[in-house]
């Protein structure tokens, strides 16, 4: 029942600050592909990626499915409405009739947390969570760092404050853990109801008001659900926009402006600091692509074509020490 | 005259003799090697070791470096029957029963059709009078369907054989309507025991509510949606005088509610499972779903503040709770799982290994906690006395085993406890007089 680690991406924690680094580094370089007339590399020719959706998604799917097509890969997109999941098949009867298709790799977005991790107990191909429930979303979080560190270089020392709906968000779990990864201090901040009791073991701080909101490097703001209203976590929109709503007089001009979009114009932020110079919005999506084609190169042909580095032994197969856990080419074999 | 409130199938009584056991039971003071006798369902000498004359026809069994307790009684069990059999019913649930040491089990009501009419008590009776290996005594409903707003028909069920009342796997949540049946309870008597959740607090949580849930991303359960029930529930229990019981406590702020209304008079009792006394919520973060549960695990302060209530009294009874649940049903992501773990075959083990060994709780006081949950349903506590019938089990406390590995009893896996290594192994267990398990490799001599 316990989730194989190293061939899969199921969570954040799979990775040491090396193994997200070497992914980034892996992205920058597919970022040159994508400036070139014939977007296309061979490395996953013949292989199959399925994408397994059981939630809406518009860019994440679209850009696993253009991330695994300019590798060569092909590529078939399932999800639940009209398939037997209608039906009543389970997600373990589902992925297990998939896996006789025999894909290299299995993307997976589930409403329920550990959905990806138990997807990785249940078949043979590499698992990568394209979001699971409120749990993790670790490609978002990729991207995330690759977009901040192009933009204002390494993260050591610096600030990111997440600001908006902590509680129902797994792109602010997966940040928090990635940005702390890669030295920087992360703080939340939101409406109480909204911030997840116990959240600071995570190692950020707390905040309730965007007063302090200066301090910080990067500003990261979620999506504000319309819904949270109905469920009373907040009063009226009018009043969360009125405390929490970024803007052009609370951003600062270096304040580099992040979301994971869609962007609600006029709720979390307001519609000048969308189309301002500090936002990186339009790069986090241009980075998705080359992020999962590093995802997706690191898990099926990483570990065919690099060798680990000298000096540095490769873990013991069958250890469990998190060095293993890391995507690294070598815990590939392992896995 | 009512109908008997403990049924089983009709089993030869048990002639045996066990010699040189460790025999400890903590309601009879007894603590001393001796050979326990036997005859007819009953036991009839308990002498010096080595001293029993061994009737005719009876067996010998070797008590030597065992153990010998008076069985155990778990006042809260799911038998899944009827509509759930699937996960469990009578005869495997009694069976686990055995093989875990008891003599007696209370079964609780949510099952489809819910337990809430006498036609049903009678045929659950009739049901257990054919397959129960050891005594099952059944609670309906306290309100219809266990929808909250009408009472059963307490007192026909009463008469009927009802152990108690309770809506278990649900609070009930209208104080008026708890009031209701706690004034009718005057009439017809049988323990009052309550699931304590407040729909409202515990919300869509399917797990505590805490770092560990924060850091999941699960919809979490606070501690307050258990305690400000047991608060309110334990004062309405004072006021009307009615007898009370509050089930698996898993918090430390129901603990000290707990305490503090008996300090003022209530007449209520509690009870924790063997998984609130041993694991956290730390477990939930591998998502396994064995380790989902209503109420949840909680923190290593909710595990403390159980274990010294248990030490001191302020919660009479451990019951496992024991909650079946088809493998299907439970590979499936977490927050999908149904909640439950299987409880019966581990409990003593687990709580022995856990507890005992390191010295955290005497094992005299672990065994009348096993043996508690009688009295407080009004029955009588199983006992290792000359005269009494024969409730009792032999345990070697050094045996290791590791749970899950010969498979269970139980029709359901779903063992929180899963994969542990425990020590502590039932090797017999007679209920009621009859001999109700017998571990395979316990090897069996002549006289």
């Amino acid at each position: 029942m316990s989730p194989a680690t190293g061939r899969h991406l199921l969570s954040i924690e799979d990775l040491d600050r090396d193994g997200i680094e070497r992914i980034l580094d892996r992205a920058a370089s597919f970022a040159e592909v994508s400036g070139r007339e014939i977007k296309k590399l061979p490395t996953l020719r013949g292989r199959r990626v399925l994408n397994l959706f059981y939630e809406n998604s518009t860019r994440t799917r679209s850009s696993f499915e253009i991330a695994a097509k300019t590798l060569s890969a092909d590529v078939t997109n399932f999800s639940p409405s009209g398939s037997s999941v209608e039906k009543g098949e389970s997600l373990k009867d589902t992925v297990q009739t998939l896996s006789a298709y025999d894909p290299a790799a299995i993307v997976i977005r589930h409403p329920h947390a550990g959905a990806a991790a138990m997807v990785a107990g249940w078949t043979a191909a590499a698992v990568v969570n394209a979001g699971d429930g409120k749990h993790e979303h670790p490609t978002q979080a990729l991207l995330d760092v690759y977009t901040l560190t192009r933009r204002i270089g390494p993260l050591d020392g610096k600030r990111v404050w997440i600001i908006g709906d902590i509680l129902h968000s797994r792109v602010a779990r997966s940040d928090i853990l990635a940005f702390t990864k890669m030295g920087a201090h992360v703080t939340v901040c939101g409406p109480p109801t909204l911030i997840p009791r116990g959240i600071e073991a995570l190692g950020c701080d707390v905040r309730y008001t965007l007063d302090d909101l200066r301090e910080a490097d990067a500003v990261y703001t979620l999506r504000m659900q319309k819904e949270r209203m109905t469920d009373s976590y907040i009063p009226s929109l009018r009043e969360y926009v009125a405390t929490y709503q970024v803007n052009a007089r609370r951003l600062g001009p270096r304040q580099v402006l992040m979301h994971p979009g869609p962007v609600n114009r006029g709720v979390e932020l307001s519609g000048e600091v969308v189309d301002s110079p500090q936002a990186v919005i339009t790069a986090q999506v241009e980075a998705g692509v080359v992020v999962r084609m590093a995802v997706l190169y690191e898990l099926l042909a990483g570990a065919r074509t690099t060798a680990p580095e000298p000096g540095t032994p490769g873990p013991a197969p069958g250890t469990t020490a998190s060095a293993t856990r890391s995507l690294s080419a070598t815990s590939s074999v392992v896995g | 005259m009512s109908a008997p409130r403990l049924t089983s199938v009709a089993a030869p009584a048990a002639d045996l003799v066990v010699r040189n056991a460790h025999v400890l039971d903590p309601n009879t003071g007894i603590d001393g090697f001796h050979d326990v006798v036997v005859r007819g369902g009953e036991i009839a000498e308990i002498t010096a070791p080595g001293a029993a004359e061994v009737p005719a026809g009876a067996e010998t069994l070797d008590g030597e470096g065992r153990h010998l307790f008076p069985a155990f009684f778990d006042p809260h069990v799911h038998l899944r029957t009827p509509g759930h059999e699937h996960k469990e019913h009578i005869e495997t649930g009694t069976r686990a029963a055995a093989a875990g040491g008891y003599c007696g089990v209370i079964a609780m009501p949510n099952t489809d059709p819910v337990l809430d009419s006498a036609p049903l008590l009678t045929a659950l009776r009739d049901a257990a009078s054919r397959d129960a290996r050891v005594p099952v005594g059944f609670m309906p409903a306290i309100t219809r369907g266990l929808r909250g707003t009408e009472l059963t028909d307490m007192a026909e069920l009463r008469e009927q054989g009802a152990v108690g009342f309770t809506d278990d796997g649900k609070p009930v949540t209208s104080a008026g309507m708890l009031r209701r049946a706690m004034q009718y309870q005057r009439l017809c008597g049988g323990v009052l025991a309550l699931h304590e959740e407040d729909p409202t607090l515990s919300g869509r949580g399917v797990m505590h509510e805490g770092a560990i849930s924060a850091r999941l991303g699960l919809a979490g359960y606070p501690s307050v949606g258990e305690s400000t029930m047991v608060a309110r529930d334990a004062m309405l229990a004072l006021d009307e005088e009615a007898r009370t019981h509050f089930q698996h406590l898993s918090a430390w702020q129901s603990v000290e509610a707990l305490a503090t209304a008996k300090d003022r008079g209530s007449p209520v009792s509690g009870e924790a499972s063997p998984h609130h006394l041993l694991l956290t919520d730390e477990e939930v973060l591998s998502l396994d779903t064995r380790m989902k549960m209503n109420p949840p695990l909680r923190t290593e302060r909710d595990r403390q503040a159980i274990i010294a209530g248990l030490r001191d009294g302020v919660i009479e009874c451990i019951a496992t709770d024991h909650a079946p649940h088809a493998a299907d049903e439970k590979d499936v992501p977490f927050e999908e799982a149904p909640m439950g773990t299987t409880g019966l075959e581990t409990a003593f083990a687990a709580v022995y290994t856990g507890l005992v060994r390191p010295g955290i709780l005497p094992l005299g006081l672990v065994v009348e906690r096993l043996t508690a949950g009688a009295r407080l349903m009004g029955l009588p506590t199983p006992r290792v006395e000359v005269g009494a019938p024969a409730n009792l089990n032999l345990i070697d406390l050094e045996a290791l085993w590791h749970v899950g590995e010969a498979g269970y009893e139980s029709r359901s896996s779903n063992c929180c406890f899963a994969g542990r290594r425990l020590h502590g192994r039932v090797l017999l267990t007679v209920a009621a007089g009859a001999v109700a398990y017998r571990e395979r490799s316990f090897a069996v001599s002549a006289a």
